[in-house]
C-alpha cells in the first residue's frame, strides 16, 4: 500500500525542482546583467504574451536569440565561464531552482497516489449518460468504478463509441478532461482512488493546502 | 426653499468652474468659494433676515468671474468643458429644440448601443395662420449626463450600423437628417464587421445620401465623429472641439509613453494647443461652416435661450441647403436673403424641406464638391506653373478623349461587335456540325503527337528562371550574411533562415510555417507589375506642416532623407500583363505611412485619374499608422474627402482594389481603405481601427496578440482573402479579370 505521507515528507525535504537551462544550439553566449541568486519569472499574461526573464543571448550567424526563463524561481547556478564564448548545443548554461506551489505538490501526490486511466487516442471524451447524471447529482467523488464498466463515450469526427474502464475498483477522485475539448492520446482522463485510501489522501491534501509554505 | 435652490445652483456652478479649469485660476475659484461659504454661514446663523440683496450680489460676482475666466479659456479647458457631465447632451437638444420626438432604435440602456441615439422628431413652423410639422431624422451620440452605460458617447460598430440603417430610412422617406456629434472617438472593439470597417461604411454612405444633412459638433473626436458628420452644413458649438485625436492620445504619442504611463498635464495642454482643435480654428480652416456662440463657459441644460439659438440655426442651415439645391429664382433669392437676416424668426417662415428626385443628385454633387475643395493649401506643391498647366490641359484632353472614345465610339462599336459575335458563333456551330463526320475519320488515322503525350504524362520541369530568385527587385537585406529567426519558431519549430535566401528567393516567407516577414514597398511595386511599366505622377507634392506643429518640419525632413520620398504616398500608373492600372502606395517607412493633406491630395488625384482614364485603381497599404496627428483636422478631413473620391470612382464604374501589408490602422482603414468592395491582405499582416495599446488605454481591455491578424479580419468579414506574397501578381491579375467595374477600359 502506498504511503502518501512519506511521499509528502520526501517532497518537503526538497520542495523545489532544479531545471537545467541549456544552449538551444551552438553559438556565442553572452549573459545578461544577471547574477546567481537573482529571481526570474516565466512568461506571463493572459496569452503568455509577456516573455520570461532574459538570462542570456546566444548568437549564431549574426542572429542574436534570447534564452528566457521558463519557470519562476531563482538562478541556482550560472556558468559564467561560458560568458562571451562559443558553446555547443545542449551545454548547461544555468540551473534554475523553481519552488513548488501548492497545486504542483498536490499534482505530484495525486499522480503517485491515484490510478490514472489514460486516453487511448486523441478525441473528445464524455461520461456515459447514466454516469454523467450521477456525477451531476452527487459529484465525482461518490462514483465507484469497476473493471469493464462502460464509463466513457469517445467522440471523434462526429462518430461516438463507448469506452470501458479497465483498472482497479475505486472512486473517481479527479477528472482531468473538459467536455468539448480534445484530449491527446496517453493523457490522463480520470484518477481513481481505492476507497480505503480516500480519507488518507484527503487528509494529506488538506495538510498541503494548510501547511505548505510557498517560497519565492 | 427658493434660496436653498439658488444656493445649490451656485454650488454647482462653482464645482463646474473648478472642474473645467483643472487646478488653474485657484485665486478666483477660492474667492468665489469663500464668498459662497460666507453667505451660506450667514443663512445658517442669522434668522429672519432678507438675504435677497446678498444673493444678488453673490450672483453678480459669479457672472463677473465667469466672464473673466471665459477670456482665459485654453483649448484643453474647452476639452474639459465638452466632457463635463453638466454639458448639454443630445437628449437636452431633443427636449428643447424640437417640438416633438420619438426615440427609435432603442431606449436608454435597452438598445444595442446606448452611445448612439436615434429619434424621429419634428419642428413646427408657421406661415400665416397655417402651421407645418417638418419631420427630421435626428442621429447623434448621447453622452448622457455621466451615465456609465452611454460609454461616454463612444459608438460601437453596431451603434454606427444602427445610425447607418436610419440614414437609409431617412433617405427612403425623403426627410433631412440632423446629426449631433458628441463623441470622444469610436469604440475600438474589433467585432463584426470591425470598428474601422463600419465607420468606413457610414462615411461611404453619407457621401451619397440624397437628403439634406446638417451636422452640429460639440465633441468631434476623430473617426467616431466622421462616421456621422459628412454633412452639407457643419455647425459647431463655440466651446466644442474637433480633432484628429484626443489631447491625451496625442501626448502619449508625442511623449512616446508606454502602456500604463500617463502624460504630464503640461504636455497634454501643449498638445491641445498645438492640435488647433477649437471651433475658431476649424472655422478658419474651412472644415466647419459656422460657429454657434455658447453662453459663458459653455452651454448647460438650464441655458434655455441657447437651445432657441440652436433651433434657429439648425432650421436656417436646413433651409439654406434646400434653397441652394433648388437653384436661384427671384423668389428663392428673396427667401435666402431673409434667411441670412439673423433677426428673422424662422419659426414664422416656412420652406418645404422636401427635395424632388430630380434635384437629389445635385445635392449629393454639391456636398461632394464642397469636401473635395477643402484643405487644398495644406501641403507643399513644388510643381512648376508650366507643369501644372500641362497637367490641367492633359486632364481636360483626357476627359474629351474618353467621352469620344468610350461614350460615343465604343457604344456603337459594341452594338456592331455584339451582332458580329452572335453571327460568328452561329456560323461556327453550323461549321462544326458539318465537319463532324470527316473529323472523326481523320482522328482515327492521324499520328499521335508524342510531345503532347509526354507533356501530359511526365512531371513538370523545374528549370524556370523564377524558381531560384528571379524576382525583379530584391531587398538590400539579401546582401547581408546573417540568419534570422521566425517569430513562430517556438510553436512551429521553424528553422533559422539565412537572409540571402529569405529576402531573395523566399520573398520574405518562412519556408516552415509560411510567416511573411515585412518587405520593402518596392518589392511589390517592381515584382507585381510589368517590368519598366511604372510611371509616377505628382511626385512633387510634398508633406507639409499646416499647423506649424513643433518639430514636425524636422521630422518630415528626416523622413524625406530616409526614404528619398516627398510624402508618404506614391502614385503611379503601371501594367500587369498589359492591363493598365492606377496605383497608390502608402509607404510605411515615411512617418509610419500616416496620411496627411499631401497624401490625401495625391490619393484624390490618383483616384480622379483612374476615373478619367477608366483604369482599375489599386491602393497598396504597405503600412499605415493612421491619420498624421500633427496635421490635426487637416489630416482627419482626408477621411471623408478621399472616400468621396472613391465613391465617385466606384459609381463611375471603376474597380477599386485594396491590398493590406504589414500593419494598417486608424483613419485610412476607417474610411477610404475600409470602404472598398474588394479588400485583400498579404499573409501575416495586421489591420484594424486602433492598435492594442490604444485599445488598452481607451477601454481598459487587454486584447490577444493576434487580435488584428489578417485571418481574424477575414473571419470578421472585413477582408475577402489572404494572399501569399509570392502569388501577388497572379492574384491581382485574377482580381482585375474577375471583379467589379462596368466601365473599365478593357471590358
Amino acid at each position: 500500500m502506498l504511503n502518501i505521507s512519506s511521499i509528502l515528507e520526501e517532497i518537503k525535504k526538497t520542495p523545489y525542482t532544479d531545471l537545467s537551462v541549456r544552449a538551444p544550439h551552438t553559438g556565442t553566449l553572452v549573459f545578461t546583467d544577471i547574477n546567481e541568486g537573482d529571481s526570474v519569472n516565466s512568461s506571463s499574461g493572459q496569452w503568455q504574451e509577456i516573455p520570461g526573464t532574459k538570462i542570456a543571448t546566444i548568437t549564431r550567424e549574426k542572429n542574436p536569440k534570447p534564452i528566457l526563463a521558463t519557470q519562476k524561481g531563482f538562478l541556482q547556478k550560472l556558468h559564467m565561464k561560458y560568458n562571451n564564448s562559443f558553446v555547443e548545443a545542449g551545454v548547461e548554461i544555468a540551473v534554475l531552482r523553481h519552488f513548488l506551489s501548492k497545486q504542483e505538490v498536490v499534482h505530484i501526490l495525486l499522480q503517485k497516489a491515484l490510478h490514472l486511466f489514460n486516453a487511448p487516442e486523441r478525441a473528445k471524451y464524455y461520461f456515459a449518460p447514466d454516469i454523467d447524471k450521477k456525477l451531476k447529482i452527487s459529484g465525482h467523488k461518490n462514483i465507484t468504478v469497476t473493471d469493464g464498466m462502460d464509463l466513457f463515450i469517445v467522440s471523434r469526427m462526429k462518430r461516438e463509441i463507448p469506452l470501458a474502464y479497465h483498472g482497479p475498483e475505486g472512486l473517481i477522485y479527479e477528472v482531468y478532461f473538459e467536455q468539448n475539448q480534445n484530449v491527446d492520446a496517453g493523457k490522463p482522463l480520470i484518477g481513481i482512488c481505492p476507497p480505503d485510501q480516500l480519507s488518507i489522501i484527503e487528509d494529506v491534501i488538506s495538510r498541503v493546502y494548510h501547511e505548505w509554505q510557498e517560497q519565492e | 426653499m427658493e434660496l436653498a435652490k439658488n444656493l445649490q445652483q451656485l454650488t454647482e456652478r462653482l464645482n463646474y468652474i473648478r472642474d473645467i479649469f483643472g487646478g488653474k485660476h485657484q485665486d478666483d475659484i477660492n474667492l468665489l468659494s469663500s464668498r459662497l461659504e460666507e453667505f451660506r454661514h450667514n443663512i445658517e446663523t442669522q434668522a429672519n433676515i432678507n438675504f435677497d440683496e446678498g444673493l444678488t450680489t453673490l450672483e453678480d460676482l459669479f457672472f463677473f468671474m465667469e466672464a473673466k475666466l471665459e477670456n482665459k479659456l485654453t483649448p484643453m479647458d474647452n476639452v474639459r468643458i465638452v466632457r463635463h457631465p453638466q454639458r448639454i447632451c443630445l437628449r437636452d437638444i431633443l427636449e428643447n429644440v424640437y417640438d416633438n420626438y420619438t426615440e427609435i432604435g432603442g431606449q436608454d440602456e435597452h438598445t444595442n448601443d446606448p452611445a448612439v441615439l436615434i429619434a424621429r422628431a419634428y419642428i413646427t413652423r408657421k406661415r400665416g395662420k397655417k402651421s407645418y410639422n417638418q419631420s427630421v431624422m435626428v442621429i447623434g451620440h448621447e453622452k448622457g449626463h455621466g451615465e456609465e452605460f452611454r460609454n461616454g458617447g463612444s459608438a460601437k460598430p453596431w451603434g454606427n450600423a444602427k445610425a447607418l440603417h436610419y440614414m437609409h430610412v431617412a433617405e427612403i422617406e425623403g426627410i433631412p437628417i440632423h446629426s449631433y456629434i458628441f463623441t470622444p472617438g469610436g469604440d475600438p472593439v474589433e467585432d463584426y464587421p470591425g470598428a474601422g470597417q463600419q465607420i468606413a461604411k457610414n462615411i461611404y454612405k453619407m457621401a451619397g445620401l440624397s437628403v439634406p444633412v446638417v451636422a452640429l459638433f460639440s465633441e468631434g473626436g476623430s473617426g467616431g465623429a466622421e462616421a456621422l458628420s459628412l454633412a452639407d452644413k457643419r455647425l459647431m458649438l463655440s466651446h466644442g472641439y474637433y480633432s484628429v485625436i484626443s489631447p491625451e492620445g496625442a501626448a502619449a504619442i508625442e511623449g512616446r509613453l508606454k502602456r500604463g504611463e500617463r502624460a504630464s498635464a503640461e504636455l497634454i495642454e501643449n498638445c491641445a494647443a498645438n492640435l488647433k482643435l477649437t471651433a475658431k480654428d476649424n472655422l478658419s480652416f474651412g472644415y466647419i461652416d459656422q460657429v454657434l456662440q455658447e453662453p459663458t463657459l459653455g452651454a448647460r441644460p438650464y441655458h434655455f435661450d441657447f437651445f432657441r439659438t440652436i433651433r434657429q440655426e439648425i432650421i436656417r442651415a436646413t433651409d439654406e441647403i434646400v434653397l441652394n439645391t433648388k437653384g436661384f429664382s427671384l423668389f428663392r433669392i428673396n427667401q435666402l436673403r431673409r434667411l441670412r437676416d439673423t433677426e428673422t424668426n424662422l419659426d414664422d417662415t416656412y420652406i418645404n424641406w422636401h427635395l424632388p428626385k430630380s434635384l437629389r443628385s445635385d445635392l449629393v454633387e454639391n456636398r461632394q464638391n464642397k469636401f473635395l475643395r477643402m484643405s487644398k493649401g495644406s501641403f507643399i506643391n513644388r510643381q512648376s506653373m508650366l507643369g501644372a498647366l500641362s497637367d490641367a490641359w492633359t486632364e481636360q484632353w483626357r476627359e474629351v478623349y474618353n467621352r469620344l472614345v468610350y461614350d460615343f465610339f465604343h457604344r456603337y462599336r459594341r452594338t456592331y461587335t455584339n451582332f458580329l459575335e452572335e453571327a460568328t458563333a452561329e456560323w461556327e456551330t453550323i461549321k462544326t456540325r458539318a465537319k463532324k463526320p470527316f473529323k472523326s475519320a481523320y482522328n482515327k488515322v492521324r499520328r499521335i503527337d508524342t510531345t503532347a503525350q509526354q507533356e501530359l504524362t511526365s512531371l513538370s520541369k523545374w528549370d524556370r528562371a523564377d524558381e531560384r530568385g528571379g524576382w525583379n527587385w530584391v531587398s538590400t537585406r539579401a546582401k547581408e550574411d546573417k540568419s534570422v529567426t521566425c517569430p513562430n519558431a517556438k510553436t512551429h519549430g521553424c528553422l533559422d533562415l539565412w537572409t540571402p535566401d529569405l529576402y531573395n528567393e523566399f520573398a520574405g516567407v518562412c519556408t516552415t510555417c509560411g510567416h511573411h516577414f515585412s518587405m520593402e514597398y518596392q518589392w511589390l511595386m517592381y515584382n507585381c507589375f510589368d517590368v519598366n511599366s511604372l510611371y509616377e505622377f505628382n511626385s512633387e507634392w510634398e508633406a507639409g506642416n499646416p499647423l506649424d506643429f513643433p518639430t514636425l518640419d524636422q521630422r518630415i525632413k528626416d523622413a524625406q532623407e530616409k526614404t528619398g520620398l516627398k510624402s508618404g504616398c506614391i502614385t503611379f500608373e503601371a501594367r500587369i500583363d498589359n492591363i493598365k492600372n492606377v496605383v497608390a502606395v502608402l509607404v510605411a517607412p515615411f512617418r509610419g505611412g500616416s496620411v496627411g493633406a499631401a497624401e490625401g491630395a495625391k490619393l484624390i488625384s490618383a483616384i480622379d485619374r483612374a476615373r478619367r482614364k477608366r483604369y482599375p485603381l489599386i491602393i497598396y497599404s504597405h503600412g499605415t499608422a493612421g491619420i498624421r496627428i500633427q496635421e490635426g483636422t487637416h489630416g482627419v478631413i482626408q477621411m471623408p474627402r478621399v472616400t468621396i473620391a472613391i465613391r465617385r470612382y466606384i459609381r463611375a464604374g471603376g474597380l477599386y482594389l485594396v491590398v493590406y501589408d504589414t500593419h494598417s490602422f486608424g483613419g485610412p482603414v476607417a474610411s477610404f481603405l475600409g470602404c472598398a468592395h474588394y479588400q485583400f491582405a498579404i499573409r501575416s499582416s495586421n489591420l484594424g481601427f486602433a492598435g492594442p495599446t490604444v485599445i488598452k488605454n481607451t477601454t481598459g481591455i487587454d486584447v490577444a496578440p493576434d487580435h488584428h491578424n489578417c485571418y481574424k479580419a477575414l473571419s470578421r468579414g472585413h477582408i475577402h482573402g489572404v494572399w501569399d506574397r509570392r502569388d501577388i501578381r497572379m492574384n491581382v491579375k485574377q482580381a482585375l479579370l474577375t471583379m467589379g467595374g462596368r466601365n473599365l477600359y478593357y471590358r
